[in-house]
């Protein structure tokens, strides 16, 4: 038997080599502790990302923005399954993970205890949530654990369907009536921090980054995407004829990036804590989904017994 | 379908098969209403997954019979108007499709009652004398194929799986058995449809819904519910009190923010 110090080297010249760690490699128990977290919390971001849209479902505007909507929930529901399936491949179950989102020892993405207040936070969303995501997303195709950055590749794809989709939406706003474009910038106004929030806190607080970065689970800080999303979403907005919330947001020829205004980190602990406008409300809407649905789970386990009993039955006759 | 592809049926008054038209895509989407509310409420992930391809189906379904319908109407007709802008009592749709998601089991009877039902329609229509109505019965009828076995597998699956499931099964299925006849109960408006050989010979289909719902029923351990008082109103415009409600929602921002692009 390799004694641990041997496994461990052989583990980290694999991610010094790009080589992607498979489920049954050996890993540090670090390694997995830290993916089943991070896997599980984006899996948790997807379903939860659920609710703010769904929100709107019932409502959209058009038949054919009504069918967009359902399709892009629906996508959500596929992403959260995929990384599920992905933590699961760690030695953790789905049921064991939705008690943590629920229990709240999981987190996820706190821009969904944001309300959706009109139409136009389905092109915000979007947009800018969406458009951030990505960002952090591209990274994960190429992260160390084999299925994580796998599940991701598929994922990215359809992040970027999802976020044309809602630019659009907010170009149909922009060039219609005053209310229509009101509504958009209202939008904006609302999304803007909380989207450059999502990146998570700066470099000098991330207590993760250091390790992540190391085992190539992460490989660009906090602060150099939230630098990277607004370079790109700054002359998004322009296009629209929108303006961003942001008195000190200026284009710096120096370091020909965008310089931007302090970010209300007060807020942001505030509703990682549980304390966002609907923190409550979102973790209710999944716990009733789960536990509302605890008998129809018992039930087609229990349909499948008895069919299976009947099935040996019948062999046995 | 591209409005292109769409051949106008010029045989008969056009405003009569706009409606009846109309009329058929009411229940697809009063029904995908319902399970578009359903979407991030599921039981699991996959049944939510279903359910949502269920509901885009059956608006996949509303607009191609909308986008005929507002064809053969005037050019201010468009789909949407068609789906947003009537009044509650001008909408067609039976009763069944527009009761609540009171629970997985009855959200699993109406989709039942319904899918067995609307086969059957499709596979008449795939036989109507109007060349876009075949069309889409035919297109149709391969998505709700699967949506029929789906409600099925899950009728049998909670009738017989454990004793609360059965419980609320049969629950579920007392409920709305008094519902299900208005399907079958044809309207001046289909009959009409029926006589120039575009619409479905609802009268014909009766025997075989009721035959395939019963065997199901039964399969599934439910025992199968007296069926001496019936509800129906819709065909006729008279609905339940969950319409107006559906509707509130539905109809919120063309109501909202008239004539606009979305």
């Amino acid at each position: 038997m390799q004694n641990i110090a041997a496994l461990e080297q052989e583990f980290e010249s694999k991610i010094e080599r790009g080589i992607s760690i498979e489920p049954k490699d050996w890993m540090p128990e670090k390694y997995r502790k830290t993916h089943i977290r991070q896997i599980s919390q984006h899996a948790h971001s997807e379903i939860v990302g659920m609710l703010p849209e769904g929100n709107w479902i019932t409502r959209a505007p058009s038949l054919r923005r009504k069918v967009a909507l359902l399709a892009k929930v629906q996508d959500e529901a596929g992403h959260g399954l995929y990384l599920y399936s992905a933590a699961e491949t760690l030695g953790i179950s789905r049921d064991e993970l939705f008690e943590q989102l629920h229990s709240g020892k999981a987190k996820y993405s706190s821009i969904f205890n944001y309300p959706t207040l009109s139409w136009a936070d389905m092109g915000a969303i979007g947009w800018l949530v969406d458009g951030a995501a990505i960002i952090n997303q591209v990274m994960l195709t190429r992260t160390s654990y084999g299925p994580y950055a796998r599940a991701m590749v598929r994922i990215c794809k359809e992040e970027s369907f999802h976020q044309r989709q809602g630019y659009e939406i907010m170009l149909t706003l922009s060039k219609g009536t005053p209310e229509q474009k009101q509504m958009a910038q209202d939008s904006l106004n609302r999304w803007w921090w909380p989207s450059l929030m999502m990146f998570g806190p700066t470099d000098a607080e991330s207590t993760h980054t250091a390790q992540s970065m190391k085992w190539k689970i992460k490989l660009k800080t906090n602060d150099e995407l939230r630098q990277q999303f607004v370079d790109i979403t700054v002359p998004q907005a322009e296009i629209l004829g929108l303006t961003i919330p942001d008195p000190d947001l200026k284009w710096n020829e120096e370091r020909e990036q965008y310089d931007f205004g302090a970010i209300d980190w007060e807020e942001f602990w505030q509703v990682v804590k549980g304390h966002g406008p609907c923190n409550k409300e979102r973790i209710a809407a999944r716990k009733n989904a789960f536990e509302g649905g605890a008998w129809v789970r018992e039930a087609a386990i229990a349909h499948a017994e008895k069919k299976a009993a009947r099935t040996e039955l019948k062999k046995a006759v | 379908m591209n409005n292109e592809q769409l051949i106008i049926n010029n045989a008969v008054d056009k405003a009569v098969l706009a409606d009846y038209i109309t009329m058929l895509s009411d229940n697809s989407m009063i029904l995908g209403h319902r399970l578009s509310e359903l979407c991030g409420h599921g039981p699991s992930l996959e049944t939510d997954i279903a359910l949502t391809n269920i509901s885009l189906d059956l608006f996949g379904q509303v607009r191609m019979y909308l986008q005929y319908a507002a064809q053969l109407k005037d050019e201010e007709t468009t789909e949407d108007t068609l789906a947003f802008l009537r009044y509650p009592n001008q909408y067609r749709n039976v009763l069944l499709v527009e009761q609540p998601n009171t629970d997985f089991a009855y959200i699993i009877a109406r989709q039942f009652f319904f899918d067995a039902y609307h086969a059957l329609l499709l596979e008449e229509l795939k036989q109507s004398t109007d060349e876009t109505i075949r069309a889409i019965a035919t297109k149709s009828l391969k998505e709700v194929s699967y949506h029929q076995r789906f409600s099925s597998e899950w009728l049998k699956r909670l009738g017989d799986g454990t004793d609360i499931s059965h419980e609320k099964m049969q629950a579920a299925v007392d409920h709305l058995y008094p519902y299900i006849s208005e399907l079958c109960e044809a309207s001046p408006l289909e009959l009409e449809m029926q006589a120039t050989g575009i619409g479905a010979n609802l009268a014909q289909l009766k025997a075989a819904y009721f035959e395939r719902v019963n065997s199901v029923l039964e399969e599934a351990t439910l025992t199968i519910p007296e069926n001496k008082w019936t509800q129906s109103g819709g065909k006729k415009g008279i609905h339940t009190e969950h319409l107006g409600y559906i509707l509130a929602d539905f109809q919120y921002m063309q109501r909202v923010y008239p004539g606009m692009e979305w």
